[in-house]
């Protein structure tokens, strides 16, 4: 009689754990069927009346019928719980194209992007980046690099001036070359630098000028440099930065402040050759005007200007865009 | 520098071949070809005709109705839109169906109803010249029996090549059609000569019929002269006409373009006086004195200063300002029929001096400042002018007037073969160096190992007493001789490694920062227009430019304020509305003597952040997110309401360790106004100079703790008048080690806090390095943080 109670509960329990369709439904069966107060716990207290040779059998019965259901309750429990959190992430679903509140990047300019990746190179040439003020006087912009006072190439600078001391005695500089003096005035030979930054001229803005521009210049002092370290240096710049295809040539030309004077010049995919920039071997009377032994240093330097090259790499038809300060072309790089 | 192939092929012949690369010789010689033309071609169909007559068009004001003959002495219509034609006018006329060199066919067209039957041309539209206003007129150059026949015929042109060379500044040879012959032969091996312009003279001794003294022999270093009767002053011949045209000079007369020609031939730049007018033809060269004044040529009246060179005549007046430009009294004119002709060499810096004082350049001017030659050139260059004169008739008198000043020291001097080879980088030998220089016309003799080198009299530019400098002009002439390309391309290997400085690294960082922030990073110019810096409250004493290209941008800049509300401005006015904009500039504070007591501004750089649309405390997350990538100490931001161009109760100063170093906030509504800039702007400025060259960047390693940690919030009443800042300043030193992290979570005014005051509410989280906290521990600490609060700044735990 006790085991045909028993049979038949765990067999209605199995059909109601099966039956429950959600958490909390399992979860009144198991009450029902193996909680404290459940219908399995009744029946373990019945046991007592049964005869002492059954009472083992039965006892043991009841506890196989008990995991046997609590087995079953679990298994159910985790099949439910699948399938409530398949449910729950199908209710998620996103479309990762709906995208508002986008994280905005800044930008920097341009002319930063190039001298950086300029600057970049030459570090890894072996250069350090000197800087220098931007009102200078004319011994560092002219008569120290052996532009003297009544020197027609003075001239050809198309100097702005300020209106600070004598006449024409200070000014904006016109080319970064002041920083070649200032680093030769404060550091010993052997001296590697390039100096990027900006300088002035007397030319209206237009498309293709402006008053403020950006260039960088490089200097090496150290023993026996030479018009071939020089060539040698700027290829592998140009390689560097414009690719190993890109070829150099330099062409004679004439500074105050170099000794033989040079144009350099890179090959365009077209064939043609395009001017970068001026370089020579340093002037002996520069280096002297540096306290700089000529006999025993000689050295290079060369400078180009920066903003061309960003004009150059993006093909931008108005060099103003560079000092617009237009966000509409500022976020376009 | 214009050169005709032709004309140089006259000094040397061997210069021949493909005419690009002649061009690419030249420009490896360091005469850069800017431009090459082939002239007198592509000029079929043009012809010499001649206007009949002009009348208005019926239905346009731009262009007119021209009837000219061809050729064929019927009048020929066509519509020009060039009014600078008389009836009578000779002129180049392209027929129907002719193509111009520009590539444009000619056909018949009706402009505006009128029929047109071909064009009329202007200089550049046939290759001859940079005249492109108006028609060519050719009424006093052509004959009239040659109307119809090919414009190349009436002009007697020939098909040649033009090179427009950059000559640079240090030389004075090239600046002359035998010069750059001299160097081209030269580097192609061909023989250069000059053709004989020897000219038969009369039994008239020149030096008995004018005289020249000279009393600066610094200003002048050679002074010929010579004496031309029976000179008349018209036309010159057609070819001469051509080739000045074809260098860019204007046709003016038969002396003055004997003048110009020889000048550009040899390079000597010459004057004519008209000999009547100067009395005993006694001239005398010495410096002016300072006041003294001169009518020149151009009819000004010149006041001169002691360095000035002058020539005088016997009364000491001057006459002449010494190659730069001649006096109006000795003008040679129309009515002129005796002539003394003076070439001299003029010390450069003098004339340079002079002409940038005046701002008087010329061609002569400025072959003189590179300096001229003063050998064998000036008695070729005399020959050649007479040659020339007096083929329209002139006489040319005997001898020649010849007065010596100091000439520059062209004596020869050592050169080291092994520097030269240094200083290019090559391993030539002596006899390659002699070769290159010989080549063109250095003396060279081979001394010991070495070279002792003379310079030709028309290179002053490479003569120098500087021994070092002599070296490197000599091995420039070397180098550009054995072609700069077959110099070895070596990579020099400093010993050092490449590196940017610390500085420059952080520079790197606060731009990155603030790319990572959203802000676009602006260079505005640093010129600001006068009251740009008053209109942000600052004063107004920028530096100030002497020579600005515009009264708008005359002043440099003290603040990045101005230049960054003018960017907003003009994004806003762009549709852009909210702009966040950042700046690295350098500003121009008040001028410091230097170490060489020079006055120069102390420039410093400068950081602005510019959030338009935006309130005060995103700048100052800005300021924060920067101190803490900086690690700077200890960064205070106090309020302050006169910071400006600030807003008065959303602004303040920022203090690092100690120092102000800038400001953050909003920029004052009438400054805004001001500018034209719409909304709201935060605002943060900061001097990067002092804050990167000041301490910061140091961080000190702290284990993160194993034990438990506790969280509280403590919310606090505080006055309005006591800073947030305090607060937090005031927890963070009660709390002591075991407070590890503070942050403000709240702030309130309202119901439930008294007037004048607001609550801050702050979450603190406490945790020890070497056990678990214990209820004890953070009693302590909470009472510790409310007791200190309340003493320090007036708080009331809420």
């Amino acid at each position: 009689m006790w085991g045909v109670e028993l049979a038949s509960l765990v067999e209605r329990a199995s059909a109601e754990i099966s039956a429950a369709s959600d958490l909390e439904a399992l979860a009144e069966v198991e009450r029902t069927f193996v909680g404290k107060k459940g219908e399995l716990v009744g029946l373990k207290k019945t046991l007592g009346s049964l005869e002492p040779d059954e009472r083992k059998a039965a006892g043991q019965a009841l506890n196989e019928a008990m995991s046997s259901v609590a087995g079953e309750v679990s298994a159910r429990r985790a099949l439910l719980a699948a399938s409530a959190e398949a449910e729950q992430l199908a209710s998620e679903r996103l479309d990762l194209t709906e995208v508002m509140d986008e994280v905005k990047r800044g930008h920097l300019h341009l002319v930063t992007q190039a001298r950086d990746r300029l600057e970049d190179v030459f570090v890894g040439m072996g250069f350090t980046v000197a800087e220098g003020p931007e009102v200078e006087s004319a011994w560092y912009n002219f008569e120290a690099l052996n532009i003297p006072e009544w020197h027609p190439a003075r001239g050809s600078f198309d100097t702005i001036f300020v209106d600070l001391g004598e006449p024409e005695q200070v000014m904006l500089r016109s080319h970064t070359s002041p920083v070649q003096i200032r680093t030769m005035e404060n550091q010993k030979p052997p001296i590697y630098i390039v100096a990027p930054g900006r300088t002035f001229r007397t030319d209206t803005a237009d498309a293709t000028h402006l008053p403020a521009f950006n260039q960088i210049e490089g200097l090496v002092i150290d023993r026996g440099i030479g018009m071939g370290d020089l060539a040698g240096t700027i290829d592998s710049f140009v390689k560097a930065f414009f690719g190993h295809e890109v070829k150099t040539r330099l062409r004679p030309s004439y500074f105050p402040f170099t000794e033989p004077s040079a144009e350099f010049d890179i090959s365009t995919p077209s064939g043609d050759w395009l001017e970068l920039g001026g370089c020579g071997v340093v002037h002996p009377k520069v280096l002297e005007n540096c306290g700089i032994d000529p006999e025993e240093w000689q050295g290079f330097a060369f400078g180009f200007g920066i903003d061309r090259l960003a004009v150059m790499r993006y093909q931008l038809d108005d060099i103003r865009e560079l000092v617009n300060n237009d966000v509409r072309f500022l976020s376009q790089f | 520098m214009k050169v005709l192939l032709s004309w140089l092929q006259e000094f040397a012949p061997g210069i021949d071949g493909d005419p690009v690369e002649l061009g690419e010789k030249l420009s490896a010689l360091g005469l850069a070809v800017e431009e090459m033309t082939i002239t007198g071609q592509g000029l079929d169909g043009i012809v010499l005709a001649k206007v009949l007559e002009l009348s208005p068009h019926p239905d346009a004001d731009k262009i007119q109705i021209v009837q000219v003959d061809s050729g064929d002495g019927q009048p020929l219509q066509v519509c020009c839109g060039a009014f600078n034609m008389t009836v009578g006018d000779l002129i180049p006329f392209a027929t129907v169906g002719t193509t111009m060199p520009n590539g444009m066919e000619i056909g018949v067209r009706k402009m505006r109803g009128q029929e047109s039957n071909g064009m009329c041309c202007s200089a550049t539209e046939i290759g001859l010249g940079d005249d492109s206003d108006g028609i060519m007129l050719l009424t006093d150059t052509a004959d009239e029996a040659l109307v119809g026949q090919p414009i190349t015929t009436a002009l007697g042109m020939e098909s040649d090549v033009l090179y427009d060379l950059e000559v640079n500044a240090n030389r004075p040879d090239a600046m002359s059609v035998a010069g750059v012959a001299r160097d081209l032969a030269a580097v192609m091996g061909v023989p250069f000569s000059y053709p004989d312009y020897s000219v038969e003279r009369t039994d008239e001794d020149a030096t008995s019929v004018a005289s020249v003294e000279i009393v600066d022999p610094e200003l002048c270093g050679r002074f010929t002269a010579r004496v031309l009767r029976n000179v008349t002053v018209g036309e010159s011949p057609q070819w001469m006409q051509n080739r000045l045209i074809a260098l860019g000079m204007r046709p003016i007369n038969s002396v003055v373009d004997i003048s110009n020609y020889v000048m550009l031939e040899l390079g000597q730049p010459n004057h004519v006086f008209d000999l009547d007018t100067v009395p005993n033809g006694a001239l005398t060269v010495r410096r002016a004195t300072d006041g003294e004044t001169l009518v020149t040529l151009d009819e000004a009246e010149r006041t001169l200063v002691s360095r000035d060179g002058v020539i005088t005549d016997n009364t000491d007046s001057p006459v002449s300002l010494a190659g730069v430009m001649g006096g109006l009294s000795t003008e040679v004119t129309d009515q002129t029929t005796n002539v003394l002709l003076e070439m001299a060499w003029w010390d450069p810096p003098s004339i340079s001096r002079t002409v940038k004082r005046l701002n008087l350049p010329s061609e002569a001017s400025t072959r003189f400042r590179r300096g001229a030659d003063w050998g064998d050139n000036i008695d070729r260059a005399m020959d050649r002018f007479c040659q020339l004169i007096g083929e329209s008739g002139a006489t040319i008198a005997s001898g020649q007037i010849e007065v010596a000043g100091t000439v520059p020291d062209v004596s020869p001097k050592p050169v080291r073969v092994a520097k030269i080879n240094t200083l290019l980088g090559t391993e030539l030998s002596a006899a390659e160096m002699t070769n290159h220089l010989e080549s063109i016309g250095f003396e060279v003799e081979a001394s010991g190992d070495d070279l002792s080198v003379g310079v030709p009299t028309w290179r002053w530019d490479v003569t120098t007493d500087h021994s070092h400098e002599f070296e490197a002009n000599i091995a420039e002439e070397v180098g550009r001789m054995h072609g700069y390309e077959a110099i070895p391309k070596t990579v020099p290997k400093g010993e050092q490694a490449g590196h940017l400085s610390q500085y420059q690294h952080d520079r790197r960082l606060v731009r990155n920062i603030l790319v990572g922030a959203g802000c676009d990073e602006t260079q505005p110019m640093p010129f600001l227009a006068p009251g740009d810096l008053s209109n942000v409250g600052l004063s107004d004493d920028g530096v100030v430019l002497s020579n600005p290209l515009d009264a708008s941008e005359s002043v440099l800049r003290t603040s990045l304020l101005p230049g960054q509300l003018k960017s907003i401005a003009y994004n806003q006015s762009h549709r852009t509305p909210a702009p966040k904009l950042f700046e690295l500039g350098t500003v121009f504070l008040t001028p410091e003597l230097n170490d060489r007591h020079e006055m120069l501004p102390d420039e410093h750089e400068y950081l602005a952040v510019a959030l338009a649309g935006d309130e005060a405390p995103a700048a100052v997350a800005i300021l924060n997110l920067l101190g803490e990538a900086l690690a700077l100490p200890n960064v205070q931001v106090r309020s302050s309401d006169n910071l400006p161009g600030m807003h008065p109760t959303r602004s303040a100063e920022v203090v690092i360790a100690g120092r102000q170093r800038g400001m953050v906030g909003e920029v004052a509504p009438s400054v805004l106004r001001t500018f034209g800039v719409e909304g709201r702007v935060a605002w943060l400025q900061l001097d990067l100079t002092e804050i990167l060259n000041g301490p910061h960047g140091k961080r000190s390693y702290r284990r993160v703790s194993k034990f438990p940690s506790s969280d509280m919030d403590l919310a606090f009443a505080v006055p309005d008048g006591v800073g947030a800042d305090k607060v937090r300043n005031t927890i963070n030193k009660a709390g002591g080690d075991l407070l590890v992290d503070l942050s403000l979570i709240d702030t309130y005014r309202g119901a439930g806090v008294d007037e004048g005051s607001r609550s801050l509410a702050y979450r603190l989280r406490f945790q020890a390095a070497d056990r678990t906290l214990t209820d004890a521990d953070t009693n302590e600490a909470r009472a510790a943080i409310i007791a200190a609060v309340e003493k320090h700044t007036k708080g009331t735990l809420r």
